[in-house]
């Protein structure tokens, strides 16, 4: 008996990389590991702790970390609001979802053809184009914010609903990744397709596209978390009240500079930066295994 | 070649439309919007560095003077701007870089439910953007008595005045350190997560029959040469996103320039002139200078991790 519960916990099986069950070695990284998690997860739980305070514990001295009395006051204030300008703050939610909702259907959709005529087709400049769009995976584009800035402007992008949406949708990475996730897919299967004479468009949608679903879900989550998050796009392009989005409203609560009423905002601020964290964390909540699925292929080769 | 008729040039188009066509077609729309919002502003900057540009009047050439300038007369640049980005990508950069592949390895000595969990708690800052956490860390850094950091060194005794985390030059930058360290496990942490667990598992086994035996040298003679390729990502992926990270300071003070430009990285610095004083032509020399940058330091990860 003992030994059998010897060689359960202390046996080779456990040891080292992806271990089936516990084993005594692992202690030491369970001991790094818990300290580490907890710090890194107060700020989260800050979020949302900080979002159900009413006025008293928001300002109260010495702070409290955790909320006492829970209340939805913070949510009921945050929507009763308009913002200086006149827009309600749903508003500023419908544009966000809306914007969001489109960049990340049409980030999918034009990365995934891409990506797939990348992988699949044999054409003259194939090796060139994935080789500059690897080299793009360098890009920073805080860096190119004034080229930018005059590009956006001379194509009569300023202030439209659509550079909310065009500027974000060439995603490097995102072509990458489901480029190599493509590779995986059997060559066999398309040409099988070919000799049953489906045509490309019929490959692409019926046989790809179901085949790389975890890759496509990845792309989606970074599309989201980019567009979601986004407030500079409101800030630099857009003048209009009525099309700047949920984030950049968060901003101006937090901002200094726009002398917003500081105390009154903080609640309303501290519930509004809850309903931006929650939908990143629930998308990935429930996309997680097929993120982790994709990323066995990312590697640069 | 048998064929002594050489196609005319249409049914050689033809061909090449059936052949190729439906490739290109299927690139246009992800080729036209790289072009037009990667490619051109990248070409732009380069073009713009040479000019003087106000945004008022057509740009006017004047060769590297914007060079020469940012090298010997940008004080800011050379006293604070430079000096800061140097140490900011080298902690976040290298350090977070580290960091990451440290943490995977040790998630990957876990079994699966406790590995998932782990990996998304450490994975969970990254979802969250600058905006929404502004309100968090000015709370927790706040530099009055109400202060939660404050707040709680001082009932440690660790310090008898509430300190000016956000606004005093000297505590600016570390805080900026660690609040980008912590939210920098992205999806490079994910890769290399992932390419540990694809390793495979007689690798290990074949090398502790050969005498393996410390886990460091499982690390740096199986572990990493098994994973250059996601290494390469990670590093990638950690490289842009520390100068990606640039805006941090400024939006933890609340102020460009920062507290005696204690926080101004080179990104900072690029907005200052571009939006703030309209000085398009140098902005643009700045950008190229943080491009070069970001190249040098990826040419760097190459050297390590490209395979053959």
């Amino acid at each position: 008996m003992k030994s059998r519960w010897l060689r359960k916990y202390a046996g080779i099986r456990n040891r080292g990389i992806n271990p089936q069950g516990f084993h005594v070695s692992q202690l030491k990284f369970y001991a790094l590991l818990l300290p580490l998690a907890v710090l890194m997860l107060l700020p989260i739980v800050f979020i949302f702790s900080h979002a159900f305070k009413p006025p008293d514990e928001l300002f109260a001295y010495p702070p409290r970390f955790f909320v006492a009395h829970p209340t939805f006051k913070n949510f009921q204030d945050l929507f009763a609001q308009m913002s200086t300008a006149g827009v309600p703050v749903s508003r500023y939610l419908f544009n966000s979802v809306t914007i969001t909702l489109v960049t990340v259907a049409a980030s999918i959709l034009i990365s995934s053809t891409a990506a797939y005529a990348l992988s699949k087709k044999r054409f003259g400049l194939k090796q060139t184009l994935f080789a500059v769009n690897t080299l793009a995976l360098m890009f920073v584009p805080i860096a190119v914010i004034i080229p930018r800035f005059l590009i956006i402007t001379r194509l009569g992008l300023l202030d439209t609903f659509w550079v909310h949406i065009l500027p974000t949708l060439a995603m490097p990475v995102g072509v990458f990744l489901l480029k190599q996730f493509i590779d995986g897919v059997p060559d066999e299967v398309i040409e099988a397709a070919q000799i049953d004479g489906a045509n490309d468009g019929q490959i692409y949608w019926r046989i790809v596209l179901p085949m790389i679903q975890p890759a496509i879900a990845t792309i989606g989550i970074l599309t989201f978390q980019a567009t979601w998050n986004n407030a500079e796009i409101s800030t630099l392009y857009i003048n209009s009240e009525s099309l700047k989005t949920f984030a950049y409203y968060l901003s101006t609560l937090t901002s200094t500079a726009s002398g917003a009423n500081l105390v009154a905002g903080q609640g309303m601020a501290a519930a509004a930066s809850l309903i931006m964290f929650l939908p990143n964390l629930i998308i990935f909540l429930f996309l997680q295994s097929q993120v982790m699925s994709t990323m066995s292929h990312s590697g640069l080769k | 070649m048998a064929d002594k008729t050489y196609p005319t040039w249409r049914s050689r188009l033809s061909r090449w439309a059936t052949k190729e066509g439906n490739a290109y077609a299927l690139l246009t729309p992800y080729a036209l919007l790289f072009l037009v919002f990667i490619v051109a502003p990248v070409l732009i900057a380069f073009l713009l560095s040479f000019t003087f540009f106000d945004t008022i009047q057509f740009p006017r050439w004047i060769g590297l003077k914007n060079y020469i300038v940012l090298l010997t007369q940008d004080d800011l640049f050379m006293k604070y701007v430079l000096p800061n980005t140097i140490e900011f990508a080298v902690l976040v950069g290298p350090g977070g870089y580290a960091l990451a592949f440290l943490l995977a390895w040790m998630l990957a000595q876990l079994p699966r439910i406790p590995r998932t969990v782990f990996a998304l708690i450490l994975y969970s800052p990254s979802m969250t953007s600058g905006v929404a956490m502004t309100v968090v860390w000015r709370a927790l850094f706040s530099g009055d008595q109400s202060g939660y950091l404050n707040t709680l060194l001082l009932q440690l005794n660790l310090i008898q005045q509430p300190v000016q985390w956000l606004q005093s030059p000297q505590y600016l930058m570390p805080v900026m350190i660690i609040v980008t360290l912590w939210s920098s496990m992205g999806i490079g942490f994910l890769a290399m997560l992932a390419g540990i667990l694809d390793i495979n598992p007689e690798l290990y086994e074949a090398a502790s029959l050969d005498g393996m035996g410390s886990r460091w040298q499982e690390i740096f003679y199986i572990t990493i040469p098994s994973m250059r390729p996601q290494m390469l990502f990670g590093a990638v992926m950690a490289i842009v996103g520390t100068f990606q990270a640039g805006a941090i300071g400024v939006m933890l003070s609340g102020s460009n320039p920062t507290p005696q430009y204690a926080g101004q990285l080179i990104v900072n610095h690029i907005e200052d002139y571009g939006f703030i004083r309209y000085e398009m032509g140098y902005a643009a020399a700045i950008s190229v200078a943080l491009l070069l940058m970001v190249l040098l330091f990826t040419r760097v990860a190459n050297r390590l991790f490209l395979s053959e």
